[in-house]
């Protein structure tokens, strides 16, 4: 199917940046993720290997907020393999509210007994390298993990992600209906994950957790692709 | 599994067969599953194409087809499809397409195995859902598929119109008109009751009676059609038309013992769709020359596939098959009589072995005799007989079946006899038996006259089904004979290889799988003096009488039959596949289900060939002659 839709932003050369990053990163695991290198921009979307990612944090600052855990699953647009799902909890830096212990159905006792994200860098870092992040809302995983990075190593870590989020906010231009249409009872169209699946046909998770959020996510791609790309589309149409 | 993957888990377990399962097992499943996303329209498994998955829906709608293109079943979230190729041999036996967006969890065949291996209600979820929707699903509106499975009591739309034979031609073409018939039925009401005579149909009456200008006060009896081909009503509307093509007639009555149910036509049967095997068959009959019939010949394999793509039983493949390869001799005697001028004396063509058995597969050899007429004088007719003879099995190899190894064919002098050597031979094989000459006889208690005076092979018949039931010596050492040869089975249910031609470590499903079963019902059947060769028809004949507990030839027949499908299928995907088929399995090549039930059915050889030394005293070498 030819797309009219373009989310990616081509300015940016993610190739070359994983060049660059490769000769300047000190951390070994940051310079092995650089090194293993970043699909060519025309890559077909079907040949790229993906990873979902998903974090569930104490807020929604990067500043001001920690990730209190990590789901992860890999895949590709032919499957996704529950048998490669990851998920861990990791101890935030901040005080865990207790409003946000609910939310995320994590007791205390749970955390306190998590690593620091320092200590589970290393399968972090097996699992992101050589895949790209797709995520739902581009504005939590990747500020997180750099904010967390620049804290344990001091280092950043540049990558491109797929949003799902954005694909659904670009079909959806004009999803606030004006007053008008408010009064003719047009409602709002929500590009929240949940409500975003519904459209496709996905089925609703009674839980939340950062994996079943993950393995919502790359089933929310593979569903948007379908749809409204192609398995043939480049993956620079898709990033950002 | 992560904890996480709960969801995912308890979707699942709200689902037969998984309702039951054990944790672990679940787990297992989980941790398998790979996730894809379908939009409606997609065709998600394509007919024959390798799949190594079964396929669970978690959200969204399916519909399975059956090869034809027709619809099968239609199913939604929570149901499993694919499971029937698993199964087998890993390739899609029903197409399945999505029909709303969906979202499929795919579970490996190795976990699928597994299960398959460790749950019992998962094992027999599968089968049995494969078992009854096959069966569902062959008795549907599926044409060809009815003409296999239906019996021709089915065609029968009335009660039989008959006359006696006494009456006048206007009396009979008066009572076909006031009853709107095609064929009138004659009786001979001489006897207790009345037997069916003869036969008159509308053709005849154009033919016979206006065309030669015949008075209506004609007696029927002299214009009739005696001689009659019948069918049973046990059988199956694809036999009907086999029948029908062989013989070229157009009607057939159908009979139960000497009573006429009904009279099936032609037209009844060309209402179902056509079967290609009967096309091959009523083809066989138009071509004029061997060439014609080489280049037929080619479309027999093509057929045996179809036919187990359509679900056939052994049986009706093995007859179709068999009907096939008498057609091709039938054909051949008619070529050989117009080259050869007419025969000097009558004779019977026989088929022996699988073909009179109508076990016939793909891969076969010519196995046939000559039975003359006793007036036959070597010196004066043999010439005329040698040739025929050669002119049937040269053009036989022609068209793929191979001359016999044994030499047991009609151009062997031994074999081309006139019915009173045939007789002492018999009675010599029964009266006198030695082992070494029986074995390779053997053949020859499997018998069915095919062209000519058929009624000689009948008398054959008939000699043996009297002579045999009470020699104790011949039944002991035929019961021997078939002690020879032993399912491959070995002491921990693990199977017996051998090494074939292309060092492969196989077993034989036919010197070792379907021969040990024919050859220990044959004797049975002897013993209890059954006319029928069929193997099947044996055992039915042979469950009529106490000499097997019901049990055990129920037992039998399933064996016989599983083990003949499996041969079946395994040769048919030889054709697919551009190999030669041949009757050697390696045991990987099977599934698990397969490996399993094939394990079962050779134990249940095993105890039939221990039932068989103990009933017929065939134990050890104690009573050797």
């Amino acid at each position: 199917m030819s797309s009219i839709l373009r989310v990616g932003k081509r300015k940016q050369n993610w190739p070359e940046t994983y060049q660059k990053g490769a000769e300047q990163a000190e951390d070994q695991r940051i310079r092995a993720f650089y090194e293993a290198g970043c699909p060519a921009p025309e890559t077909p979307i079907g040949d790229v290997p993906l990873l979902a990612l998903d974090f569930e944090t104490t807020g929604l600052e990067a500043a001001q907020h920690s990730i209190v855990s990590i789901g992860l699953v890999p895949f590709t647009l032919s499957g996704i393999q529950l048998g490669q799902c990851w998920h861990q909890v990791v101890r935030p830096r901040l005080p865990l509210h207790k409003t946000s212990i609910t939310i995320h159905g994590i007791t205390h006792s749970e955390i306190e007994n998590a690593p620091d994200l320092e200590e589970v860098l290393g399968p972090l870092f097996e699992h992101l390298t050589g895949r790209i992040p797709v995520v739902h809302y581009r504005n939590i995983e990747r500020p997180f993990l750099n904010v967390a990075l620049q804290n344990r190593v001091s280092e950043r870590l540049s990558f491109p992600v797929i949003d799902t989020m954005e694909i659904e906010a670009q079909l959806h231009p004009k999803r606030n209906p004006s007053r008008w249409q408010q009064l003719l009872g047009k409602k709002p169209v929500s590009i929240r994950l949940a409500d975003s699946r519904l459209r496709y046909g996905l089925p609703h998770y009674a839980s939340h957790n950062a994996l079943i959020d993950a393995i919502a996510t790359a089933e929310l791609l593979q569903a948007q692709i379908l749809h409204h790309f192609s398995p043939d589309t480049p993956v620079s149409d898709l990033w950002v | 599994m992560q904890a996480e993957l709960l969801d995912i888990r308890n979707h699942i377990v709200q689902h037969a067969p998984f309702d039951e399962m054990p944790e672990e097992l679940l787990d297992r499943i989980v941790t398998g599953i790979e996730v894809v996303y379908y939009r409606a329209g997609t065709q998600v498994l394509e007919l024959g194409q390798q799949n190594h998955w079964l396929h669970y829906i978690r959200s969204g709608a399916v519909e399975i087809f059956r090869r034809s293109g027709e619809l099968y079943n239609r199913i939604g979230e929570g149901e499993i499809f694919g499971q029937f190729g698993l199964l087998r041999n890993q390739k899609v036996r029903f197409p399945a397409k999505a029909i709303e967006d969906c979202l499929i969890y795919k579970i490996p065949y190795e976990t699928f195995q597994l299960l398959w291996e460790n749950d019992e209600n998962f094992a027999d979820f599968v089968e049995i859902e494969d078992h009854s929707r096959l069966r569902t699903a062959v008795s549907r509106k599926h044409k060809s598929n009815e003409l296999m499975s239906a019996k021709v009591t089915r065609l029968i739309a009335r009660a039989p119109v008959s006359a006696p034979t006494t009456v006048r031609l206007q009396e009979a073409a008066r009572i076909m008109t006031d009853n709107g018939v095609s064929a009138l039925l004659l009786m001979d009401e001489t006897g207790d009751s009345p037997r069916l005579k003869g036969i008159i149909t509308d053709r005849d009456l154009r033919t016979r009676a206006v065309t030669n200008a015949l008075p209506s006060e004609t007696p029927i009896s002299e214009i009739m059609s005696e001689g009659l081909i019948t069918i049973s009503a046990r059988s199956y509307i694809f036999e009907a038309m086999l029948t029908m093509l062989h013989n070229n007639v157009h009607h057939l009555p159908v009979m139960e013992g000497h009573e006429v149910r009904g009279v099936i036509a032609l037209s009844d049967i060309v209402k179902y769709e056509s079967q290609s095997s009967l096309y091959l068959v009523s083809n066989i009959f138009h071509q004029n020359d061997i060439k014609g019939l080489r280049k037929i010949s080619r479309e027999v394999r093509d057929s045996f596939v179809r036919m187990v793509n359509e679900d056939a039983n052994s049986h009706m493949i093995g007859s179709a098959i068999a009907g096939i390869g008498r057609s091709f001799s039938q054909r051949l005697l008619e070529l050989g009589e117009e080259k050869l001028g007419p025969p000097p004396v009558p004779y019977c063509f026989m088929a022996l072995g699988s073909m009179a058995r109508d076990e016939q597969l793909v891969v076969t050899d010519q196995d046939n005799a000559l039975v003359l007429d006793d007036s036959f004088i070597p010196e004066e007719h043999d010439e005329y007989f040698l040739a025929l003879a050669k002119f049937v099995s040269d053009g036989l190899a022609e068209c793929g079946y191979t001359y016999c190894t044994g030499d047991i064919m009609a151009t062997n002098p031994k074999w081309r006899q006139p019915l009173c050597v045939w007789k002492n031979y018999f009675t010599d094989w029964i009266e006198n038996p030695k082992a070494e000459a029986l074995l390779n006889s053997n053949i020859f208690f499997d018998l069915d006259g095919i062209h000519g005076e058929t009624d000689f092979a009948e008398q054959l018949k008939t000699l043996i089904v009297d002579k045999a039931s009470s020699s104790q010596r011949f039944l002991t050492f035929l019961a021997r004979n078939a002690l020879n040869r032993t399912p491959p089975l070995g002491f921990f249910r693990t199977f017996v290889l051998e090494e074939d031609g292309k060092h492969q470590k196989t077993f034989n499903l036919k010197r070792r799988g379907t021969a040990p079963v024919s050859d220990l019902i044959r004797v049975h059947a002897l013993a209890c003096g059954s006319r029928s060769q069929n193997s099947f028809e044996r055992l039915r004949d042979i469950g009529k009488t106490k000499l097997m507990l019901d049990d055990d030839t129920g037992n039998l027949r399933d064996a016989l039959e599983f083990i003949s499908i499996v041969r079946i299928r395994h040769q048919a995907l030889a054709i697919e596949e551009g190999r030669e088929p041949d009757n050697n399995v390696r045991p990987e090549d099977l599934s698990p289900f397969e490996r399993s039930h094939l394990k079962d059915a050779f134990q249940i050889v095993s105890n039939a060939q221990k039932f068989l030394r103990f009933r017929y005293n065939a134990g050890g070498a104690t009573r050797n002659v």
